[in-house]
């Protein structure tokens, strides 16, 4: 079977400044892959590369054995319309290190926008899938709620909501605790925890590396747009092999 | 007769007359403002697109009808265009023209109100799998019209009082009976002053709702 989520030598360059520098990648179904690495690495370009925020220089990415941003006419690859790439990323959820709720609606209007809107669901049908979505983050209490009025990590708790009812194939998570105030992370974590126990297939950036360990089947350390070194969490995290993998583990553990 | 006895005498007949103009003036306005509402997004919208070639014409149209005077616009349009078969009545060619005119100034009103929303907020709309228009429709401009209601309003205000050039193509509104009432009176001060003082009992309630937005603006909910 091919894999969910195949990256086959991506390059991304901004002008001159080359941010991501041949990166390969498989992620089979179910499976949780984090990826760890400085700041500046190319981690957040990689991921944004993944739902065609950004578009690749080169290199391609399939998910679920279909082309992402592009298609193949006549042996060339074109890129696919406004309507043909919305349709492949509404299959693909992006947790945003800002978490960018949508301020003029509610905590469930945040939740029911995109299943009315995008996947046209009924008014009814959206609103009792973001409901239970609410109650699953632990936030049924808060739906009537505008963002400004929700801590940091209830805010991110709504916009996992806001994927989860998407019933997206992969779950991309940048440096979804990074905003947020000490205290508050351990909510947000949880409700990660919980999905990667039920079977999602997340690809997660993070710094939490005690997470990282404790959810991920694979760990892949980045460093100047390349995969420096990647293994399971116990190699990479807890035995690595390469210096600057070390160095950035240790660096990151004296914070 | 001195002013005031002018005024004393005829004021009525001349406050009665040039309110006879205000439902024309009204249906301009009304008129090009809708019409520049839905043309100026469009062009707001070419001028935001990826396309360089769309967003240089929405930019071209914008600096033409900013950089000439909408009175020959007006012009261009109610004499020049029999000359390519088409004939508007004063009323259409003032409509058109002014609506014209005041999309290229709303067109640059709604960029900078869809500029003003931060690009978070239409990545998101995007990686939930709406199409950018989509995303536009549901997530940005809902948001960018609470930044852009003052400023519309006062572009409202500027295009209700620009109605005053139309009689130059003939459409009988307040300006035009002024005139003819300053023939008929020879008393332009007199007749002016008071089609001044109909203008300002629509303009200022509409700029005491411009301040009141603006004041709402402020926060959320
Ligand atoms: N839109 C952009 N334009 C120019 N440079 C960018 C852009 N996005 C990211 N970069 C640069 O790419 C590099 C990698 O950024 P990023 O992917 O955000 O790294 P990370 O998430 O690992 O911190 C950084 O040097 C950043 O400044
Ligand atoms: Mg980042």
């Amino acid at each position: 079977m091919t894999p969910l989520l195949r990256i086959i030598d991506l390059h991304k360059s901004f002008g001159e400044l080359v941010v991501l520098d041949g990166i390969s990648l498989d992620v089979e179904r179910g499976q949780k892959v984090s990826i760890i690495g400085p700041s500046g690495s190319g981690k957040t370009t990689l991921l944004r590369c993944i739902n065609y925020l950004e578009k690749p220089t080169s290199g391609h990415i399939h998910i679920d054995g279909t082309l992402i941003g592009e298609k193949e006419v006549g042996g060339r690859f074109v890129h696919l319309s406004d309507r043909e790439l919305a349709k492949e990323r509404a299959g693909i959820g992006f947790v945003f290190q800002r978490f960018n709720l949508f301020p003029h609606l509610t905590a469930l209007g945040n939740v029911t926008i995109a299943p009315q809107k995008v996947l046209g669901l009924s008014h009814d049908q959206a609103e009792a899938r973001a409901r239970e979505m609410l109650q699953k983050v632990g936030l049924g209490h808060k739906i009537d709620q505008y963002p400004e009025r929700l801590s940091g990590g209830q805010q991110q708790r709504v916009a996992i909501a806001r994927v989860l009812a998407m019933q997206p194939k992969l779950m991309l998570f940048d440096e979804a605790t990074s905003a947020l105030d000490p205290e508050l992370i351990g909510e947000v974590l949880r409700v990660m925890r919980q999905l990667a126990e039920e079977g999602s297939t997340m690809v997660i950036v993070t710094h939490e590396i005690q997470f990282a360990g404790e959810v991920s089947d694979w760990v892949i350390f980045m460093d100047h747009g390349k995969i420096v070194e990647q293994g399971p969490p116990a190699q990479v995290l807890f035995d690595p092999q390469q210096p600057r993998t070390r160095e950035f583990l240790k660096h990151i553990q004296d914070r | 007769m001195t002013f005031w006895q002018f005024l004393h005498a005829k004021g009525w007949y001349l406050l009665s007359t040039l309110i006879g103009g205000w439902p024309q003036t009204a249906i301009v306005a009304l008129g090009s403002l809708v019409f520049a509402l839905i043309f100026g997004l469009a062009v707001a919208l070419l001028r935001l697109s990826p396309w360089r070639v769309l967003s240089w014409l929405a930019v071209a149209y914008i600096e033409f009808f900013r950089g000439t005077p909408a009175l020959v616009q007006l012009f261009v349009i109610y004499f020049g265009m029999p000359d390519i078969g088409l004939s508007p009545t004063p009323l259409e060619a003032a409509i058109v023209g002014l609506g014209l005119n005041g999309a290229a100034y709303l067109a640059e009103i709604y960029r900078a109100g869809i500029e003003s929303i931060h690009r978070g907020q239409l990545e998101a709309a995007l990686s939930l799998g709406m199409t950018p228009l989509k995303a536009m429709q549901h997530i940005v401009l809902p948001q960018a019209l609470r930044t852009m209601l003052p400023p519309i309003t006062s572009f409202a205000i500027v295009l209700l009082k620009d109605t005053a050039i139309v009689f130059s193509v003939g459409v009988v509104e307040i300006m035009a009976l002024a005139r003819n009432l300053v023939t008929e009176t020879l008393h332009s001060a007199a007749v002016y002053l008071i089609a001044g003082t109909i203008y300002l009992c629509m303009t200022i309630p509409m700029a005491r709702l411009a301040a009141r937005l603006e004041r709402q603006r402020q926060a959320w909910h």
